[in-house]
């Protein structure tokens, strides 16, 4: 009792410099939370990927198409069970900056391959039965404000032109990881517009996503796909989900890499932020700590009171960093959130935070301890404060 | 014939300042009986606080036997000599080594946390410490709050508390004006008279010497 007490005292007898080294500690465990939660966001579609679900695009490229031709023939493929197909429109909608994802998708089938997209059944019924008809994510229509029943226009990039829809739907993600910014519209709008105005570019789809029956057979499958199609003028590359959205990420390597770098630097940086206070109050005290030893107190008393006082900073330091992070997480994620729609503080950052701050607080009380642990009491003694 | 409380013999200490061997004391024979109030005089760098460190057990001698209460101290390893300061010794410094987070009470409870003192008999023997130095109504003030006669005072309570064989005090009165140092060497005095303590201080303050019954000389490590 009487350690704790002394331990609270010591660590508040600098009060400014223990206010601004606190508030560096929860700043630092603030954005190395943040970091964290940017990079488990970038992964956040490849760890929502299926296991049993693979995706077959063009060899060359994702941004080169497949022939609609492919579907059937894929779907004879034994241990296949359903195939869908869609493509990436990259339309504009109003500004460039207002960006989000926008595929253009099998109504028949891109929902029982990806049925952690809820959509309710009558929604489900007008979107089938209507060619603009579009279904949007939850988060999508909160943030512009769109419900069901509204016309919205596009301005193509990729498919030049204004084009209409109309809202019939708004899913919900079955998970709190699944994705609710995406829009999606029928393929088949897109593909009779182009067969009217540029014919050669009909007929074709961005890659197939197919279910199978056994998430052990992927290998074998997919190579009967890539198979199936060799020395065709559209040869394919198959690969599981999460391969496919690895193969994204992976375009972002260096950054994500960076961001890994920077998190760790964070570390360090709190670490020598402590480590630097610990030592200024260790010194200032060593006579305390002399005269303490001259009264009969051990070691181990000393380890507890500079180790008690420099987790105590850590600790305390991380707690605020941690709610800090939950306050900022928020504003953050909405800011973001069609670049990250997935921008969720995991359990595991937290864990990491608080395992930081404690690997801070005892690394800190390291160097202060030693000195003050083997310092003779005589020279301790002779220390004039 | 009172005891004798403290016995040095063939007592040297030099330290080392790289291969330099710098000798502090020499062959220092020493003795002396319960009780009794001793003043260590001496010029800076006579070798009194060393001869302090070596008696209070914080220090050990290069060789010769520093024998205090029946224990030859030099013998005993950090554990127990940890063991036997907190028993035998109560030290008072120059500045005081109070810690400035606790209060006159805390301070000199202190010593007693190491003892399986409970915490109601704990209370009153910081009360009785602080009440014979005539801080019993400062308890609660923290030193900041207190004058520097008074901090050294909540010093000597904290190294009467714990009821110790022997008090070392090294130059207690060196950071006092002439009024508070007066006080300080009464106080000592007093305890000495009244309680029976044996005392020994060190200072080169011939004025606060004189309340010693003893005063020895230390010239270049050599005791006259």
């Amino acid at each position: 009792m009487f350690v704790l007490k002394l331990i609270f005292r010591n660590a508040l007898r600098h009060k400014l410099r223990t206010f601004l080294t606190i508030l560096g500690l929860a700043l630092a465990v603030m954005a190395f939370g943040l970091i964290r939660t940017f990079i488990t966001a970038w992964y956040a579609g490849a760890e929502a990927s299926a296991p049993d679900r693979l995706v077959t695009r063009s060899a060359v490229s994702i941004i080169f198409t497949l022939p609609l031709s492919y579907k059937e023939q894929i779907e004879k493929i034994e241990g296949v069970k359903d195939v869908t197909y869609a493509l990436w429109f990259g339309g504009i909608y109003v500004d460039p900056k207002n960006f989000f994802a926008q595929f253009g998708v099998d109504h028949n089938t891109f929902f029982q391959v990806f049925p952690e997209y809820l959509v309710p059944p009558g929604q489900m019924e007008a979107f089938a039965g209507e060619r603009k008809a579009v279904i949007v994510g939850r988060k999508l229509a909160d943030r512009f404000g769109w419900k069901i029943g509204d016309h919205l226009t596009l301005i193509g990039t990729i498919y030049p032109g204004d084009w209409d829809f109309l809202i019939r739907g708004i899913y919900t993600g079955k998970e709190p990881s699944t994705d609710e910014s995406s829009f999606f519209f029928r393929w088949d709008y897109v593909d009779e517009t182009m067969r009217e105005t540029m014919p050669g570019r009909a007929g074709q789809v961005g890659w197939y996503a197919l279910r199978i029956d056994n998430p052990n057979r992927a290998a074998e499958i997919l190579q009967k796909i890539d198979t199936r199609f060799d020395n065709s003028l559209a040869e394919t590359l198959t690969e599981t989900e999460k391969a496919f959205q690895m193969s994204f990420i992976q375009m972002s390597g260096t950054i994500i890499a960076g961001l890994q770098v920077i998190s760790g630097l964070i570390i360090g940086v709190i670490l020598l932020v402590l480590a630097n206070t610990m030592a200024m109050s260790a010194r200032e005290r060593i006579p305390e700590y002399a005269f303490l030893k001259t009264i009969g107190f051990r070691p181990f008393h000393l380890i507890g009171l500079i180790g008690g006082e420099s987790l105590f900073i850590a600790g305390l330091g991380g707690a605020i960093g941690l709610i800090l992070l939950f306050l900022v997480s928020k504003p953050i994620s909405l800011a973001i959130s069609n670049f990250f729609p997935v921008f969720k503080i995991e359990t595991i950052t937290i864990i990491l935070a608080i395992c930081a701050a404690f690997l801070v607080g005892i690394v800190s009380a390291l160097f202060p301890i030693a000195r003050a642990v083997r310092m003779r009491i005589v020279d301790g003694l002779r220390v004039v404060e | 014939m009172p005891e004798t409380l403290v016995k040095l013999s063939n007592v040297t200490k030099s330290y080392y300042r790289d291969s330099l061997e710098i000798p502090v004391l020499t062959d220092i024979d020493l003795e002396i009986s319960a009780g009794e109030f001793l003043a260590l005089m001496g010029p800076s760098g006579s070798g009194k606080t060393t001869l302090l460190n070596l008696l209070a057990g914080i220090d050990r001698p290069t060789s010769g036997e520093v024998i205090v209460a029946g224990e030859n101290i030099a013998k005993l390893n950090e554990g127990a000599l940890a063991k036997w300061r907190s028993r035998h010794i109560g030290l008072v410094f120059q500045f005081y080594n109070l810690i400035p987070v606790l209060t006159a009470y805390e301070n000199v409870e202190l010593p007693l946390l190491l003892t399986d003192l409970s915490k109601k008999e704990r209370r009153k023997h910081v009360e009785t410490a602080l009440s014979i130095v005539g801080l019993g109504d400062r308890m609660d003030h923290y030193p900041r709050q207190l004058s520097g006669g008074q901090e050294q005072r909540v010093a000597i309570a904290r190294a009467i508390v714990s009821d110790p064989t022997l008090i070392l005090a090294d130059e207690p009165t060196g950071d006092l004006d002439k009024h508070s140092a007066e006080e300080i060497m009464t106080l000592l005095s007093r305890l000495n008279s009244e309680f029976k303590k044996t005392i020994i201080v060190v200072t080169h303050d011939p004025r606060a010497a004189e309340k010693a019954h003893i005063i020895r000389q230390l010239d270049k490590g050599e005791l006259n």
